[in-house]
């Protein structure tokens, strides 16, 4: 038995060659992305606390705008996306998904927008969907 | 059982002798039926004293092969459970006219078509196709497992207990009564206050998880595991198809998951999602659950056509014709898939604007499609074709598919759409793609792949018998509900007024039968063949004169499929090999690493199933105590660090000799 | 992998060629199967985004986000999931210096910050019913109970990994599968991280602005 665990150690040694491409963060790329993150989560809730901006739109056009670049600052300094990682796929899949969440987001608010006008005319005030 | 106080309703929930439907004689019987079976099944395997190996060999087994063969099984024990629903509605519809009733009352009638519709796509073509993707995929690329061998165990059990909780339905409490998506108000509370529904979502919550694995695992199997020098525009067609393929699976299950999820809290805690007040909006549910839906269609017809692509380049010893479009065609499908979900709701009003993207958006899917029916085509065109049954079956289906894929796109424009949704006519649109290609397909790949699963060949006369029971059974029961469309009859109703279109379902009902006269001759097929094995039997591991990898191994493969890792230099692999005189080595064989068998992922499952069942019924104490349960034997099974061993050498030598002996007794 | 190129001129191969002598180690799935998982997730995550989209201004007479939502806790609790996020870094740091202790140091601290994320959520939706604005009162706050609620429900799970791997490394150490278990958890934790940004920025920030 005790055999047997030291094939298999050996073993996953090698693996452990191969996780080497996993790519993994330094310090510096962990307070980079901290003191990003930080600074980007600040000025949205800057925004709408101090009430800095009175238009609406504009306000949540920025707030959006903000959030994907914060979501972008995650993926590459905690997450370690890069085109290298898993031979590509992994950025690949991160692609195709990201795709998908903004045809089902938005093709179902699209859809549901004229579903709800035309078939359920209700006095919610559907001009403000989020 | 006493009802009076908290605890037995803490532990029984609503459940009580009430629930078992003594009052419904068809039931009663099929239950009689199904305790004798079992018990003669039981006593067969104790008297054999079969459980040991049952346990070790299948249940515990985390084999791609063995559990490809399980999935396989699974589907074809629901496929006829769902025909049989199948049979009932025509019957009923047959006889129900006028002053006649016919034999289902309407409540049993609803169950019937909702139980035929959800066993059809979740628990029979789901299980087939996940079972030859399975089998086949590992196979295919040279691999001696999947990446995650435990984890597919684990969704094998999943999607059998999902399976399990909808046959108890027929027997504890009852079934849903609102179609196969249980769309609300109609599935919330108000309406479904009964145990129903619930069935309906938590054996697809819990068969979901095992789909979405499986997806996971043979995705990262095809991305990791294949042979060296099979680069991606090298892998056979069915891979590409199997990759696809779980790659909807992924993206779509989760959509599943969380619109059932969401609808499970407006019935279990008041929520308002799609209620029809404060604010909650039914439309939403539809809306949502067909951005899976529509992925679905092509989540089950991408590997069938997988697997006509291998069964033409075989059959007609030729190249499949233009490879390169053909996984473009599949990847465009893939993507193409989640635009034209609103194409399933156009009258519920979103307007011409929505309605036309989604129209054209459903016509431009068929392109890919046809682009890949004419690489069949041009592939058989001066092809040496041998018109063996998975060859048949091939054919068979391009005919029927087309009719079928052209009614789709009359179905495609809104404008048509509106005289259509609804009608029969979509019913016999949907059965014409589903049954000429995924249920063609399923019979194309069982006669192509079953020599290579079990070592001897199926039955060709009885196949044949099969194959134009089906064909011309489906026509003759689909052709009806195409003209009874066009009058505009409806569908789910199990009664009419009308005497003239009795005539019609009176056809269609032959055509049932038909049809269930090709599902006797498949299984005689089997039984016959089983009986002449000796006769039919393959030693050579290549009966067809395959082109891809896995006719290069044993019929059937030994435990760890291939010796030693083949290596690819073309497409078709094993036909570049026998090309090339290659001839297998018979020494030099090493130890072989692989992972262990474990029970851990069938008993997670059966937690799972119990956690299931106890929800439905509202067991509030056994839903807490399985849940820890559930997540005790998760960390424990984490603890687990010893999961694999290795086949020594001399028993690699071993198995090896005997295939040397049998090759050279051939010839 | 030499023998792949060994095509002689002819082009004709040897049966040599064909297969390898030597056992094949193909790569490690698990991390690309646990980010395939995650993708998943972030579908999941997605209709329930939809599903505020759609109803998320449907108050049904009832309260709105901005008389509900106390940006003030929000923040608060972004900033416990923020840091979170940097003590799990140092954790990965610890574990590729191969310092055990210092890893479960950094494993501890974040467990501390995920539960104390936990109480503050808690803490709100306890309030919130009390206040009669709990999930049956409109769709507005079902879909808002039920987005924050299934990324709180995802924080205890991963919260409850981490405690289970702590136990692990402290009874096998450092090994490959303990190793690429932390990758994975690393992946999870700061996933999570990632939808918080779409919940305060999309449910939060923007439902107060009515």
């Amino acid at each position: 038995m005790s055999n047997h665990n030291h094939d298999a150690h050996a073993h996953h040694g090698d693996h452990d060659h191969h996780e080497d491409d996993t790519p993994h963060g330094s310090l510096y790329d962990y307070v980079v992305g901290f003191v990003l993150s930080v600074i980007l989560t600040a000025i949205p809730f800057w925004l709408v606390m101090g009430k800095v901006i009175d238009d609406k739109t504009v306000l949540s056009l920025i707030l959006l705008g903000i959030g994907a670049v914060q979501i972008v600052v995650h993926m590459v300094y905690f997450l370690h996306m890069s085109p290298k990682s898993q031979g590509g796929w992994n950025l690949m899949a991160l692609i195709f998904t990201l795709v998908l969440v903004v045809i089902t987001m938005a093709g179902s608010m699209w859809v549901m927008y004229h579903l709800h006008s035309n078939m359920m005319p209700m006095p919610v005030n559907m001009n403000s969907m989020p | 059982m006493s009802e009076h106080f908290d605890l037995s309703k803490m532990i029984f929930g609503r459940l009580s002798w009430e629930a078992i439907p003594y009052h419904e004689p068809i039931l009663i019987f099929t239950f009689i039926g199904v305790i004798l079976g079992g018990i003669v099944v039981v006593g067969a395997l104790s008297y054999f004293k079969l459980w040991g190996p049952l346990w070790r060999n299948w249940i515990t087994s985390i084999d791609h092969k063995k559990i490809g063969i399980m999935y396989m099984i699974l589907g074809l024990v629901m496929f006829v459970r769902g025909f049989a629903d199948a049979l009932m509605m025509r019957g009923q519809q047959a006889l129900s006219f006028g002053d006649n009733m016919g034999y289902l009352p309407p409540h049993h009638y609803d169950q019937v078509f909702t139980a035929h519709g959800v066993i059809m796509i979740f628990f029979f073509a789901m299980p087939i196709v996940t079972g030859l993707m399975n089998y086949i995929v590992p196979l295919q690329i040279g691999a001696r497992d999947v990446s995650f061998p435990f984890l597919n165990n684990f969704s094998f059990w999943m999607t059998a207990s999902g399976a399990a909780l909808v046959m108890v339905s027929l027997f504890v409490g009852e079934f849903a009564k609102t179609g196969w998506l249980a769309y609300p108000p109609l599935s919330g509370i108000m309406q479904s206050p009964d145990v129903g529904v619930d069935y309906y979502i938590w054996a697809l919550q819990i068969a979901g998880v095992g789909t979405l694995l499986s997806g996971v695992n043979l995705i990262v199997t095809i991305i990791k595991m294949r042979a060296p020098g099979m680069t991606m525009m090298k892998m056979p067609v069915f891979t590409w198809t199997a990759l696809c393929t779980n790659i909807l699976i992924v993206a779509a299950f989760p959509i599943l998951t969380a619109v059932l999820a969401m609808l499970s809290c407006d019935r279990y805690l008041d929520t308002n999602f799609f209620t029809s007040d404060l604010g909650g909006s039914a439309m939403l549910y539809v809306n949502l659950i067909w951005i899976w839906g529509h992925p679905e269609v092509y989540i089950l017809v991408l590997p069938v056509f997988g697997i006509f692509s291998e069964v033409v380049a075989t059959f007609c010893k030729k190249r499949l014709f233009g490879y390169t479009s053909m996984v473009y065609a599949t990847v465009v499908i893939t993507i193409l898939s989640y635009i034209v979900w609103l194409h399933h709701f156009f009258t519920m009003g979103a307007g011409a604007s929505v309605n036309s993207f989604f129209g054209i958006s459903t016509m431009i899917i068929s392109i890919p499609t046809g682009a890949k029916l004419f690489n069949w085509l041009f592939t058989m065109y001066h092809g040496r074709i041998r018109f063996e049954l998975p060859m048949v079956w091939t054919v068979g289906f391009m005919v029927t598919f087309v009719i079928g894929g052209m009614t789709g796109v009359m179905l495609a424009v809104p404008a048509a759409d509106f005289v259509l949704h609804n009608s029969l006519f979509l019913i016999a649109h949907f059965h014409n793609v589903i049954i000429g290609g995924v249920v063609f397909g399923a019979f194309a790949a069982i006669n192509y792949w079953f020599p290579k699963a079990f070592g001897f060949k199926l039955d060709y006369k009885w196949g044949l018998a099969s194959f134009w029971f089906w064909f011309v059974g489906f026509w003759v029961a689909f052709t009806p509900l195409y003209v009874l469309g066009f009058m505009g009859v409806t569908r789910r109703m199990s009664h009419f007024d009308d005497p003239s279109l009795q005539i019609w379902f009176q056809i269609a009902a032959v055509g049932g039968l038909l049809v269930a006269l090709g599902i006797a001759c498949f299984f005689i097929q089997i039984g016959v063949s089983f009986m002449n094995r000796k006769k039919l039997a393959d030693v050579t591991g290549d009966p067809w004169d395959g082109r891809t990898l896995e006719w290069s191994t044993s019929s059937p493969p030994p435990d760890y499929n291939f010796a030693f890792t083949p290596v690819v230099h073309e497409q078709d692999a094993w036909f570049d090999m026998k090309k090339n005189g290659f001839k297998r080595p018979t020494e030099g064989f090493i130890a072989i690493h692989m992972p262990k068998n474990t029970g851990a992922g069938f008993i997670l499952a059966m937690i799972s199933a119990a956690i299931g069942f106890a929800l439905i019924w509202h067991m509030w104490l056994p839903v807490i105590v399985c849940f820890a349960a559930l997540i005790a034997a998760v960390i424990i099974h984490t603890f687990n660090y010893n999961r694999d061993y290795h086949i020594p050498a001399d028993e690699v030598v071993a198995v090896e000799n005997e295939r040397t002996r049998l090759l050279s007794s051939h010839v | 992998m030499s023998n792949t190129h060994t095509a002689t001129a002819a082009g004709i191969r040897t049966s040599e060629s064909y297969y390898l002598k030597e056992e094949h180690h193909p790569e490690n799935g698990t991390m690309l199967g646990f980010w395939m998982y995650l993708m998943s997730d972030c579908l999941l995550f997605a209709m329930l985004f939809a599903a505020y989209g759609v109803l998320g201004r449907h108050y049904a007479a009832g309260p709105s986000g901005a008389d509900l939502f106390d940006l003030k806790l929000v923040a608060v609790n972004t900033a416990f999931l923020l840091l979170s996020s940097i003590t799990y870094g140092f954790a990965m740091l610890a574990m590729h210096s191969k310092r055990l202790g210092k890893t479960l140091f950094w494993l501890g601290i974040t467990g501390i910050f995920g539960l104390a994320f936990l109480s503050l959520e808690i803490y709100e939706f306890v309030h919130l019913i009390h206040e009669g604005a709990g999930p049956q009162r409109s769709a507005f706050l079902t879909s808002f109970f039920a987005l924050v609620g299934t990324h709180g429900l995802h924080v205890t799970f991963g919260t409850i990994w981490l405690v289970t791997l702590m136990f692990q490394l402290k009874k096998h150490g450092l090994v490959p599968e303990n190793k690429r278990r932390m990758n994975c958890l690393s992946l999870f934790w700061h996933f999570l991280d990632v939808v918080w940004i779409g919940v305060f920025t999309f449910v939060y920030l923007m439902g107060t602005l009515v």
